[in-house]
């Protein structure tokens, strides 16, 4: 009985997700044209209202007024009129998709990587498409001072799991200050010892001991390199270590850093520490007390990624405030507002308007909030984060305005292929149903199947580990 | 332009406080607000309305010929619109401060059985929380205990008083229950140590949980053979707290709000409130979607949860929390919605607005945060809507509360205008005017 209950959910979910596949495969070469929309484009061209725009084989062809984007006569033509198009949403920190978050038993981690677990059959990949989040940081999460290698993915739902990467987005890797990393919250936890560090300072010193080592062995890499560059054929490679081989990548400005952090001190120690070992904090993640130094983040060259409104869940969190976007933005940072969470990150648009409440941003300030600027954060502003010419048609499609609580998606386009849509996601639900009805009888069920019947553990399981994340 | 605007709100929140403490150095007790929308939620809109509140209650609704009494405090509400304050009807304010930090929680106690412990002896009137509750449009709340099955009583406050006996509307407003459940849904962070559930099989665990569910019901027929004991003979029975005050409950005396989800603990939860004739109240109920009918037909409200969570099945549709509270709705069910927090209470009016696109209409979504949860605890006689002898809780604003970008420009408590400052409204001040940092060379 529980066997057969289990069977039938998962495959019911092999069903959705082989349905999601097979009616989102519109023949890549055949254009679309949504017409009639808001198009508002996180680039240039701002605000287009009764716009247009074309795609194609994945790439934004044309975008601008309706009367000047005309469609092949093969194009799919959607009347968008009263819509609005905005750009997907791309949320710089994210924790779906993966079988383990934290590697939390030792201080630095960054042998390990989010890449090796991607789990594609994860729901948030579909549910958050459905709020319209196109592209998702998967990070490791904030057990630790030097944290894991993270994975961006886009939300091909379908496909396995090296196709959701997102090809050709440099490296990122996670760096966690403060409550999390000296395991304030995590006391007690069977089976979880006690571990170095266990205040601010031990979380300083680790990191600067790690860059100690670093800067070590990319010393001895680069003595090795320049001698084989001089001709040395007996030059011997000093031994690769997969630990420091990452942070030798932060040093040479080719893996970019995403600091978790919270308090105003720590986040300015740490930038001094990355000036002292001559690198540099890409971006700092969740910055809650950024607002208090948002020029010193300015001047480091250090963009931030924060909540929108979240507070006082820990003493760290204390003194987070919704207008730290604003403040920071105001001040010169280059601001995201992330999600941390396989729920926030279904309402993005919305957290991104609370800026425009608490802070007084604009509306492309907002928006810019949840599109290019994490693009930029990721490196990955020539690809997406704003709808024009040569970008990959990721975009999502709104009933109403997007920045407001009563938005609804219709459409979510990822690589110019449907990967969400309102209409699409009805008619697998009676398909789901049928099937399950179908599977049902073949095991001799009636339909009063016992609904507390458990799913059994792993169905569930996309957990964060064992030393939390936000 | 948005330097303007920005410097503009700011002004407009400091005249907002100067007009408050101008007012309070009048000792006026009647405030007008005059040429605006009045949203009464009892007799519809009224265009170019007038509302008068004195002595702490709503003494007049009406169109611009509305007499203003003399010496009145007149918000000049042109452009404005006007509310009932709203409640969050199930919410942590002033027990819980900070989450991680167990001194700061006094929500939850020791022991399953504690219907004799009141929120009400442990609200934390200058609680962080509260100011940023109401400077969003949240007059008044819930603040209800957790933990155990039967939690303690719950005591609806208003947000603002110095102690808690001025905040107070109800000082008990409702039994609440935690549910026993039976388990085996695993969700959460892995390796916390909660598995403990899931190395017992489903019989085991649907025993432990028939027991669970016999020792509730024994305790209320300890409690209602303690009541008929204490009728027939007070002077011949022992004082038990625990029963006393578990006896309000029977013969609907007190709501009991039963915190339940799935279809076995909301059935489970009815049969119990049958045999003892209970008025009860739902809270979370995730899955009364396939129940809504006989919620309907058997007036059993429910307080619904976040709108804005994760679908409790992996295969339950991605909008299955955004529609639920219409469903509700149309079936007939009276809802109301809650954040069970008390940093969130701020934003439970955008939790509310994400049912509307997915069913609910919007006048029952702007009900359900204001005379909706005043019926389902029986005080609709003093809130929920803007009439005449209602209590003076209201709102101004400039455009629909349930809208994020809307802005509440005046909060009354009482009738009386609130402070809309707070902790993050003092942080964004101090820090914004932080002189630039001079540029190192």
């Amino acid at each position: 009985m529980r066997r057969s209950r289990i069977l039938a959910l998962g495959l019911g979910a092999a069903l959705a997700s082989s349905l999601a596949l097979a009616s989102g495969a519109t023949a890549q070469d055949q254009p679309v044209l949504i017409t009639g929309a808001t198009i508002m484009t996180s680039a240039e061209a701002g605000k287009i209202e009764n716009g247009a725009i074309l795609f194609r084989n994945g790439r934004i062809t044309a975008v601008g007024p309706a009367s000047e984007v005309s469609a092949p006569s093969n194009a799919q033509v959607i009347d968008a009129t009263g819509k609005f198009v905005i750009p997907g949403i791309i949320d710089a920190h994210s924790h779906i998709a993966a079988d383990a978050i934290n590697e939390g038993s030792v201080a630095v981690s960054s042998m390990v990587s989010i890449h090796d677990v991607i789990d594609p059959t994860d729901m948030a990949i579909y549910r958050e498409a459905a709020g319209g989040v196109t592209t998702s940081h998967v990070m490791h999460g904030s057990a630790n001072p030097i944290g894991g290698q993270n994975v961006i993915i886009k939300h091909r739902w379908g496909a396995d799991a090296e196709g959701l990467v997102f090809q050709g987005a440099p490296p990122t890797i996670k760096f966690a200050l403060g409550e999390n990393p000296k395991r304030s919250n995590f006391g007690g936890i069977p089976g979880v010892p006690n571990r170095y560090p266990q205040s601010r300072m031990g979380v300083m010193d680790v990191i600067r001991q790690a860059f100690v080592a670093a800067t070590a062995y990319k010393a001895e890499w680069d003595a090795y390199e320049a001698r084989v560059a001089s001709g040395d054929r007996n030059a011997i490679p000093p031994r690769k270590d997969l630990q420091l081989e990452p942070l030798k990548e932060v040093l040479e400005g080719t893996r970019y850093v995403h600091a978790h952090s919270y308090r105003a001190d720590e986040i300015l120690q740490l930038m001094r520490l990355a000036e002292e070992f001559g690198f540099h904090i890409h971006v700092f993640q969740h910055v809650l007390e950024g607002y208090k130094i948002a020029d010193e983040l300015r001047e480091h060259g250090a963009m931030a990624s924060t909540f929108s409104d979240w507070w006082a869940y820990k003493v760290e969190a204390y003194e987070a405030i919704p207008y730290n976007a604003a403040i920071m933005t105001e001040r010169g940072v280059i601001v995201s507002i992330n999600s941390d969470s396989n729920e926030e990150a279904r309402h993005l648009n919305q957290e991104a308007a609370k800026t425009m409440k608490w802070g007084g941003m604009t509306e492309e300030q907002a928006l810019a909030m949840i599109t290019i600027n994490p693009a930029m954060q990721l490196n990955i502003q020539d690809r997406v984060g704003s709808l024009e010419v040569g970008k990959d048609a990721d975009l999502v499609l709104y009933d109403n305005y997007p920045l407001s609580s009563f938005a609804k998606v219709r459409t979510t386009y990822v690589d110019g292929q449907v990967v969400f849509d309102v209409d699409r996601d009805m008619e697998m639900r009676q398909q789901m149903a049928a099937e399950k009805q179908r599977l049902k009888e073949m095991l001799g069920e009636t339909d009063q199947a016992d609904e507390s019947t458990p799913e059994g553990p792993g169905l569930q399981a996309s957990g964060s580990g064992n030393g939390g994340t936000r | 332009m948005r330097r303007f605007f920005v410097a503009a709100l700011t002004m407009a929140i400091a005249l907002g406080s100067f007009a408050v403490s101008a007012a309070r150095a009048q000792q006026s007790d009647t405030y007008a607000v005059t040429g605006a929308t009045i949203h009464t939620v009892a007799n519809g809109v009224i265009e170019n309305g007038t509302i008068v509140m004195r002595a702490g209650q709503i003494v007049a609704v009406g169109g611009p010929e509305t007499p203003i009494p003399t010496g009145a405090t007149i918000i000049e509400g042109t452009d404005k619109q006007v509310y009932p304050g709203m409640i969050d009807s199930f919410s942590r304010l002033g027990l819980t401060e900070i989450g991680a930090v167990s001194a700061t929680n006094d929500a939850n106690e020791m022991g399953d059985w504690n219907p004799h412990l009141e929120a009400y002896q442990a609200i934390h009137p200058s609680s962080e929380h509260i100011p940023v509750a109401r400077a969003n449009g949240i007059t008044h709340t819930l603040s209800a205990p957790g933990g155990g099955t039967i939690s303690g009583q719950a005591t609806l406050i208003n947000l603002d008083g110095w102690t808690v006996e001025e905040m107070a509307i109800e000082e008990s407003a409702g039994m609440v229950m935690s549910w026993p459940n039976v388990g085996g849904r695993f969700r959460g962070f892995g390796g916390f140590g909660g598995g403990g559930n899931q190395n017992r099989s489903f019989q085991q665990r649907l025993e432990q949980y028939e027991a669970d569910v016999a020792e509730i019901d024994s305790w209320f027929e300890a409690a209602a053979h303690y009541k008929q004991a204490v009728a027939a003979a007070p002077d011949r029975v022992e004082r038990d707290l625990q029963l006393e005050q578990l006896a309000k409950t029977l013969d609907g005396g007190l709501p009991v709000i039963v915190q339940a989800n799935d279809e076995r603990q909301i059935t489970d939860a009815i049969e119990l409130a049958e045999k003892w004739n209970l008025d009860l109240v739902l809270a979370g109920a995730e899955e009364s979607r396939g129940m809504a009918s006989t919620l309907a037909e058997k007036g059993i409200p429910v307080i619904l949860g976040p709108v804005q969570r994760v679908p409790r099945d992996r295969d339950a549709p991605y909008d299955d929390p955004n529609t639920l509270p219409g469903v509700l709705h149309d079936a007939g069910v009276e809802i109301a919605f809650a954040t069970f927090n008390s940093s969130d209470s701020r934003t439970l009016p955008y939790e509310v607005a994400n049912a509307v696109p997915f069913g609910l209409p919007e006048d029952a979504a702007l009900e359900a945060v204001t005379i909706g949860p005043a019926r389902i605890l029986g005080v609709d006689d003093k809130l929920g809507t803007l009439e005449t002898g209602k209590m003076g809780n209201v709102i101004v604003t400039d455009g629909d509360p349930l809208e994020i970008q809307t802005h509440i420009e005046y909060v009354f408590i009482r009738g009386v205008p609130v402070d809309l400052d707070n902790k993050h409204l003092r942080l964004y001040e101090k820090y914004k005017n932080r002189p630039a940092k001079a540029t190192t060379t």
